[in-house]
């Protein structure tokens, strides 16, 4: 477990932190740029992945679990929630025949 | 387990299998429930009281549970057992078993004959812990309970309107009177930090006399006694109570719950003492309603009527006997009351149950013939309470005119008064419904019968009791025995000490009374047995004052009632319809004018609702880099 964290450890914290918020970022222009519903899903994936990776970086360099803990919780919800979601995508897909976002416009006022 | 708990829980047990099964067992069975469980708590009561007395008296404390904890202060659900509530508790039960028995001759026929049952159950466990509470608070939840009660069973024959209207009428006069007691317990609590008899009444002895704290108390708990005791100014619902069953008048209207005034002013006498400006109002109180309440009873031509109004009267006297300081002697009125006038009552149910329903004297006449037992017990309950000498009234009445005489002679004079009217409109009364011929319909005469079994054994018990009770209190003194007047030696503490009459002046007034009541019973006897007056409708002169019951009604309807509906009328147009209403409908009309400006961004476009959520979230960030970090 040590050795890991000092392999970590090589890497400097700043590199890590640059790391994840270009993937972040990737994710919400992602999420503004595309169109199809699928590709808006994978930019959640992203923006979700950037801040574990955060997270576990600064837990192995405060020496503190509970990042990682918490990493492993936030997988699980996703886990979950990418099996919602992508039954919702189907179901969408299969009444509209589309997973174009500016399709889903039936719901308002 | 002791004994005294299970005393309340009878009733209570009989209510809950009533209440609940009574439409599935048969009326027999409801009827043994409902005075089988009566009977129980009676013979718990009589083993308690035995056993109270063979362990040499001693006031006890009987703990049910904790109710209430409120940091320090535990207010705990507990009898009190003494002589006092042991007397009350004999009464509740003893007369409530009677009269329980009394109902299954009478309700048989009614359809509605098990949830009878089932409220009279409920009225007698909540009148027991009025009696045996040990602290003010439990003594309030059975004050309340039995209000509800009564309004239940004046209300019983729901399906006519007027009845629901006397009920109504009924429970809120009681809770004019509650107020006033609720607000006496605030200020006890406030002011002795404890609503326990025991604390209460030892806390009491520091204070002296003429205390304005004490005077405060008093006279808040005064006010609930006139309320739940018919007195002035809260007596009229009384006599529109007589719209319920019989036998709930004279349980409830006559021999239990119009006593809990008494008992509540018996019960805190430690207070009362202290209180010399109080105990003169309620003397006064007390001395007014009496002679208001027999002057009405005179002209009153309904059976139960005349019986209810008689009620307030004999009460009001009571009232005058606890004002000059004479607890015992109203304690022995207390009684023997109870027992002639439920006797009275269920006499006058046995006549309206052979004359199918007529409640008028004057449609009645020559009963002695076909009503035997209801007769001669009747003409007892009258000889009863017109204190003819030798049956209990007598007795009981003479003792608390000796006493008030002692105490005041204008209060005596109303007061003796008041007795010549009650032998007066008592025997008018009696002459009118047995005497003579009779002047009913062919076929309420053809229909007349004497009463079942179930209801004349109730009569003649408590006829022998009429009769008898006065033995309760001799007047041994008078011939020269001390100490033999079994009640005064009963009940500790609560002797008229500043009583100081000579043995001649109370013979010399009891002579007295027993004249003007003979005298009363003499003249009725001429108006109405030998001249056959009937009494007509056209009335006149001072008649018409008694007639329209002193006009009440209307004059609490001219002053209280029209002006509180303008009032309300006025509030009802100014207030809520031009303020309050114009108010929320601005509100109203806001809302639905800006959202439908706002409801214009939900365009069902979902690029721009995450363009949204993005640029929010970027507006947040900045806002807080400029915010703290700036």
């Amino acid at each position: 477990m040590n050795e890991i964290t000092s392999t970590i450890q090589v890497v400097p914290l700043e590199y890590y932190i640059f790391l994840s918020v270009t993937l972040f970022s990737i994710g919400v222009l992602g999420m503004l740029l595309r169109r199809n519903a699928i590709i808006a899903f994978m930019s959640i994936e992203l923006m979700l992945n950037a801040v574990n990776l955060l997270m576990v970086a600064f837990s192995a360099f405060r020496g503190d679990a509970k990042g990682q803990v918490f990493v492993f919780f936030i997988m699980v919800v996703a886990a979950a929630e990418v099996a919602i979601g992508l039954a919702i995508l189907t179901m969408i897909h299969h009444n509209r025949g589309s997973v174009d976002i500016n399709a889903l416009n039936k719901l308002k006022w | 387990m002791n004994l005294a708990l299970l005393i309340p829980v009878l009733p209570l047990i009989g209510f809950v299998i009533n209440g609940l099964f009574g439409k599935n067992i048969s009326k027999s069975t409801v009827g043994l429930i409902g005075s089988g469980t009566i009977l129980g708590a009676f013979i718990c009561t009589a083993i308690v009281f035995i056993n109270f007395v063979n362990n040499g008296s001693v006031a006890t404390e009987v703990k049910a549970f904790d109710w209430l904890v409120i940091g320090d202060t535990t207010l705990s659900f507990s009898f009190y057992v003494d002589q006092l509530s042991l007397i009350m508790m004999s009464l509740v039960t003893g007369v409530g078993f009677l009269i329980h028995l009394y109902s299954i001759g009478y309700m048989h026929d009614d359809e509605n004959y098990s949830r009878f049952f089932a409220y009279l159950n409920l009225f007698v466990f909540f009148m027991l812990l009025l009696v045996m509470a040990d602290n003010y608070l439990v003594l309030f939840t059975g004050w309340e309970g039995v209000g509800f009660c009564s309004y239940l069973l004046i209300g019983f024959w729901y399906k006519t309107p007027e009845y629901n209207d006397a009920a109504k009428k009924a429970f809120i006069m009681n809770r004019i009177g509650d107020l006033g007691f609720i607000l006496g317990l605030f200020l006890m609590f406030s002011e002795f930090g404890s609503l326990q008899f025991t604390e209460v009444f030892s806390d009491a002895s520091q204070y002296s006399e003429g205390n304005p704290a004490i005077l405060g108390i008093t006279i808040l708990l005064f006010i609930g006694a006139t309320g739940k005791s018919a007195q002035l100014p809260l007596f009229t619902w009384l006599p529109d109570a007589m719209a319920g069953p019989t036998p709930v008048s004279a349980l409830i209207h006559a021999a239990t719950m119009v006593t809990a005034g008494i008992y509540l002013i018996v019960r805190s006498h430690i207070l009362f003492d202290l209180a010399p400006e109080t105990m003169c109002i309620i003397a006064w109180v007390g001395a007014i309603t009496a002679l208001v309440a027999a002057t009405i009873a005179v002209v009153q031509n309904d059976i139960k009527k005349v019986l209810a109004y008689s009620t307030v009267s004999q009460l009001g006297l009571i009232f005058v006997a606890l004002g000059v300081g004479a607890y015992t002697s109203a304690m022995f009125h207390l009684l023997t009351h109870a027992f002639f006038k439920a006797l009275l009552f269920l006499g006058a149910g046995s006549v309206i149950h052979a004359m199918s329903g007529e409640q008028d004297i004057r449609k009645m006449g020559g009963l002695k013939k076909v009503l035997p037992i209801t007769h001669i017990t009747f003409v007892i309950g009258c000889l009863a309470i017109s204190g003819i000498p030798f049956f209990s009234g007598f007795f009981s009445k003479d003792e608390m005119l000796a006493h008030v005489y002692n105490d005041s002679v204008p209060l005596w004079i109303i007061a003796s008064g008041t007795s010549a009217l009650t032998a007066f409109y008592m025997f008018r009364l009696y002459f009118l419904t047995f005497s003579n011929g009779f002047r009913g319909t062919e076929h309420q005469k053809h229909h007349l019968h004497e009463s079942p079994s179930t209801m004349t054994t109730p009569l003649m018990v408590l006829a022998v009791l009429a009769a008898f009770g006065g033995g309760l209190g001799l007047p041994m003194e008078l011939i020269g025995i001390e100490h033999a007047h079994f009640l005064e030696n009963f009940l500790p503490g609560l002797e008229d000490a500043n009583f100081d009459l000579s043995h001649e002046t109370e013979i010399f007034l009891m002579l007295g009374a027993v004249a003007l009541a003979v005298g009363s019973w003499l003249f009725a006897k001429k108006i109405y047995k030998e001249n056959q007056t009937i009494p007509s409708d056209n009335v006149t002169g001072i008649q018409k004052l008694f007639a329209g019951k002193y006009f009440l009604d209307e004059i609490y309807e001219k002053a209280i009632i029209r002006p509180f509906q303008l009032l309300g009328n006025a509030l009802y147009i100014f207030i809520e319809e031009r303020l309050i209403d114009p108010v929320v409908n601005a509100f109203g009309t806001l809302s639905i004018k800006k959202g439908n400006f706002v409801k214009q961004l939900q365009q069902g476009n979902t690029g721009f609702y995450i363009f949204g959520i993005v640029a929010g979230v970027v507006l947040i960030l900045v806002a807080n880099y400029l915010i703290w970090f700036r």
